[in-house]
């Protein structure tokens, strides 16, 4: 794997990361003590750090470091979260992220204003940990063990200042927190044919007790197997050693050089960090809870620290740093070793608990990453082979073989299952589209200076990769036209009576085969007026047209319209909604808009659940076959075409007004030349769209069919009222409806202007 | 090293260890404390003759209490010899074995070991 390769994964991986870090942000701003919320933005912060200097990005892993510093300070409750801090955190954020992604080409990004920003930002964040110094302990020993970089220097030149603090970085890559203790820790664990070969395991105590002071022992037989098996010349002894020496790390190692053939020795130096002592802990064979017990007895650990660790060894199994091959590591290790920071048993230790991380995240990660073309692939042959079994189940029946009939029913069972199901991998929740909307409205809101609530709803709901992609647009459209025109100031909203707080709602769901998606706010609800004066003046409608109330509010989305009075940076260019509704529209779905004055606007976005293959309902009209989407499908009827001359073009429908579409008429097609059509009845689907119904007036109704959608052609890509075709299982082509198009196009119009309205306006949140 | 073993009427064994109780005499040690463990509720090992005690002893000893622990069964050292007292203080597992000292002269009662 190349490096620019393992910084791509590592930009991907960052990504997710640093939105973890923006949700505690912004989460930490409502709640400015949620502890999960710190930890979680300090462990976002310790990942970047330690995967951006595992990848080579030395200059993000030293800015991540210094951040990581005064999160850590924030954690320890020596710093308080306040509003500035977070600010500057999230700017920091939005830095890295930024650097990250421009950093995947060109890991030394030469950016005037990236690293004059890295240089503002990193010395703001200085301040913070200037603020009240903490006064470090006292080193003991010659060697400190790898510590925090000192940054009370005076403001030194950047690169010299990069280069030191990147270097620093690289040795803290596995640093945490210092532990108070002043005693070496010693770990022994006497290989079992130690005592054969004469090593005496008594005599190393002894030795140790002449060159310095033991201050606590443990004695561990754990490894000693039940009575039967124990081999009495076998060794089972290991020993936890506290022990204050004033020899320098050398000397303490070379002290046990003798008997490291035949035992496991690990040391660690005075004031090592925490982590290391809980890499020890773990790679000892013992119970952890057993090892975190002898370490807290000997004083070793306080409980504080012992806790802090074992969290850490936690979490750091989940967020894991970038995935890399030894040879990156490695890297790391020997330079390490040659700065003469780390004795190779530690860099030995951590690079196998860097491996350790690793392995577990491969056992932990149950998600696979596939090529999306893959998978399109994959839903283009499921469809074939729903086409070719809809073909097989048509010729059984004109065998009428009851056996083959059978299977057949049992494939067609099985192809529908596997359609479902690879239709489903494409699936992703909604939720993380939503949750950046966060961060929108928190920045968008305070540069205008009002206070808004986000509510978040069916952020589990799904929809397809693809749309996901491509809805995020046109949402942030409406998000903002909701901030910016919908919701009012906080003194005019009390003025009006309402919550100083405005609250904007996103709300996503599934409706007859349809996502939902709304934005609603509870602002000051669209002006009319003003948009039928705008029109007027655009020249989209003329005086003397009578428009309905929805009628008017759709002209929001029709190019030119704004009722901002005045221009923002946000909004109010009458650019915008147009697009919304057109980038909505090119994935088939609509756009609805429910507006009461000074209550509120609700923004609806119908799209449809998938792109490639949906169950349908099939019927003829005329002598061509048509298709419309399963879910769209209310009931159907049948009526006497005398019941159906008396009004034409309307259905008394258990007393409910019914618009009626004659499919051979709007497509023209040619009449029935079945002889008995004249005395037949009739067919009627009732089908809907949102809450709009009509019936489609058709001659046979054919039944449910599994419709692979194919696009139309070039030619046909306007018709409307038809949004695709499909094949049958005969080798004909069947038109797919477009039911939402058919129904305003032609059905609704005319019903609203002739009757009350359907369907009683929804009461907005 | 030298073993004797003596019971008495109440169901009590005394063992009398004595000499060497060094690798080369563990694999015989082993035998002879699970042996009477087996057929005895309560011990007690006598080591007030024993002059030398290395690891392999000593684990043996370890190895002995804990199937008595893990048994019910009772089995103490006593009369500890300089020789015995020296390891176990050594590796801090005087604590371990629960017995009261005979003799005096501790250097220091750090003991911090942990029970099996």
């Amino acid at each position: 794997m190349s490096v620019q390769q393992l910084r791509k994964i590592f930009a991907l991986e960052s990504e997710e990361t640093l939105q973890h870090m923006e949700d505690a942000l912004l989460q930490l701003e409502k709640e400015p003590t949620d502890k999960e919320a710190i930890n979680t933005l300090f462990r976002s912060a310790h990942t970047i750090k330690g995967s951006s200097g595992i990848v080579g990005l030395d200059a993000i892993s030293a800015f991540t470091h210094t951040l990581e510093n005064v999160l850590d300070r924030v954690r320890n409750g020596d710093l308080a979260m306040d509003l500035a801090l977070i600010q500057l955190l999230l700017a920091c954020h939005d830095h890295v992220r930024n650097w990250t992604n421009l950093s995947i080409d060109n890991p030394d990004v030469q950016d005037a204003a990236l690293q004059a920003n890295t240089v503002t930002l990193q010395e703001r964040l200085r301040e913070y940990l200037r603020e009240t110094p903490k006064p470090a302990p006292a080193p003991v020993e010659p060697t400190p063990p790898p510590a925090t970089p000192k940054t009370q220097d005076s403001l030194p030149s950047l690169p010299e200042q990069d280069k030191e603090e990147a270097q620093a970085s690289k040795v803290t890559v596995l640093q945490e927190q210092l532990v108070e203790d002043t005693n070496w820790h010693i770990s022994l664990r006497f290989a079992e044919d130690a005592l054969c070969n004469g090593i005496e395991p008594l005599a190393i105590v002894r030795y140790l007790e002449e060159r310095g002071r033991i201050v606590s022992l443990s004695t561990l037989l754990d490894t000693m197997p039940a009575a039967v098996e124990m081999n009495p010349e076998s060794c089972y002894l290991g020993f936890e050693i506290a022990f204050k020496t004033e020899a320098d790390k050398e000397s303490v190692e070379s002290m046990l050089d003798l008997v490291r053939d035949y035992c496991k020795v690990q040391i660690l130096p005075p004031h090592s960090l925490l982590s290391r002592y809980i890499d020890l802990i773990q790679a000892l064979p013992e119970n952890t809870m057993r090892l975190g017990d002898i370490l807290l007895k000997s004083g070793t650990l306080t409980p504080h620290e012992l806790q802090a660790g074992l969290h850490l060894q936690n979490t750091q199994l989940l967020p894991a740093n970038a995935p890399s091959d030894t040879q990156a590591q490695r890297r790391i290790g020997e330079i390490l070793v040659e700065q003469g920071a780390v004795p190779q048993v530690l860099v030995d230790a951590a690079l196998d608990k860097q491996k350790q991380v690793r392995d577990t995240k491969i056992h932990i990660q149950q998600t696979l990453q596939v090529d999306a073309e893959k998978l399109d692939q994959l839903i283009n042959l499921v469809g074939e082979l729903v086409i070719a079994n809809a073909s097989v189940r048509l010729l059984s029946q004109q065998n009428d073989s009851e056996r083959l009939n059978d299977s057949i029913a049992t494939m067609s069972r099985l192809v529908e299952d596997i359609r479902n199901s690879s239709l489903r991998m494409r699936m992703v929740h909604i939720g993380n589209t939503f949750n950046r909307f966060r961060r929108m409205v928190h920045d968008i809101s305070r540069e205008l200076g009002k206070s808004i609530d986000l509510v978040l709803e069916g952020s589990e709901t799904e929809l397809d990769k693809s749309m996901v992609e491509k809805i995020n647009d046109p949402l942030m459209h409406l998000v903002r036209n909701a901030i910016d025109h919908g919701i009012e100031a906080a003194q005019l909203r009390v003025s009006l009576g309402k919550a100083p707080q405005g609250t904007l709602h996103l709300n996503a769901y599934h409706d007859s085969g349809n996502i939902v998606i709304e934005v609603s706010d509870d602002g000051r609800g669209l002006d009319r007026d003003k948009i039928l004066n705008k029109a007027l003046e655009k020249g989209l409608i003329t005086a003397d047209q009578e428009l309905t109330e929805r009628d008017i509010d759709r002209l929001i989305f029709e190019p030119g319209i704004s009722t901002a009075t005045a221009v923002t940076e946000l909004s109010g260019r009458g650019v915008g909604l147009d697009v919304v509704k057109r980038n909505i529209s090119e994935l088939n779905g609509s756009v609805e808009v429910d507006s009461l004055r000074g209550e509120g606007t609700r923004i609806r976005i119908y799209l449809p659940l998938t792109l490639a293959i949906i169950d349908g309902f099939l019927f003829c009209s005329g002598n061509a076959a048509f298709v419309v989407p399963l879910d769209r499908v209310i009931e159907c009827v049948e009526v006497s075409r005398n019941g159906l001359s008396e009004h034409e073009g309307y259905l008394n429908l258990r007393g409910r007004v019914l618009p009626l579409l004659y499919l051979d008429r709007l497509f023209s097609l040619g009449q029935d030349t079945n002889p008995e059509a004249a005395t037949r009845r009739q067919n009627i689907i009732v089908v809907r769209h949102g809450e709009q119904q009509a019936g489609l007036v058709v001659n046979s109704l054919q039944g449910e069919f599994q419709a692979v959608i194919k696009p139309l052609g070039k030619i046909l890509e306007h018709l409307h009222g038809v949004s695709g075709a499909t094949i049958l299982g005969s080798g004909e082509v069947a038109l797919i409806l477009d039911v939402p198009a058919l129904i305003q196009k032609y059905a609704k119009l005319d019903f609203e202007s002739s009757r009350h309205p359907p369907v009683a306006t929804p009461k907005l949140i | 090293m030298h073993i004797s073993l003596e019971e008495d009427d109440d169901g009590l064994c005394v063992i009398h260890l004595a000499g060497n109780l060094v690798l080369s005499e563990a694999a015989a040690l082993k035998t002879a404390l699970l042996d009477a463990l087996k057929r005895h509720l309560d011990i007690e090992v006598h080591l007030s003759e024993v002059s030398e005690l290395d690891s392999a002893g000593f684990q043996v000893l370890v190895l002995a209490k804990r199937e008595a622990l893990q048994t019910h069964k009772s089995l103490h050292l006593c009369k500890h010899s300089p020789a015995v007292l020296e390891v176990l203080e050594t590796y801090r597992m005087v604590s371990y074995f629960g017995d009261p000292l005979v003799l005096s002269g501790t250097r220091d009662n750090d003991e911090s070991g942990g029970t099996a």
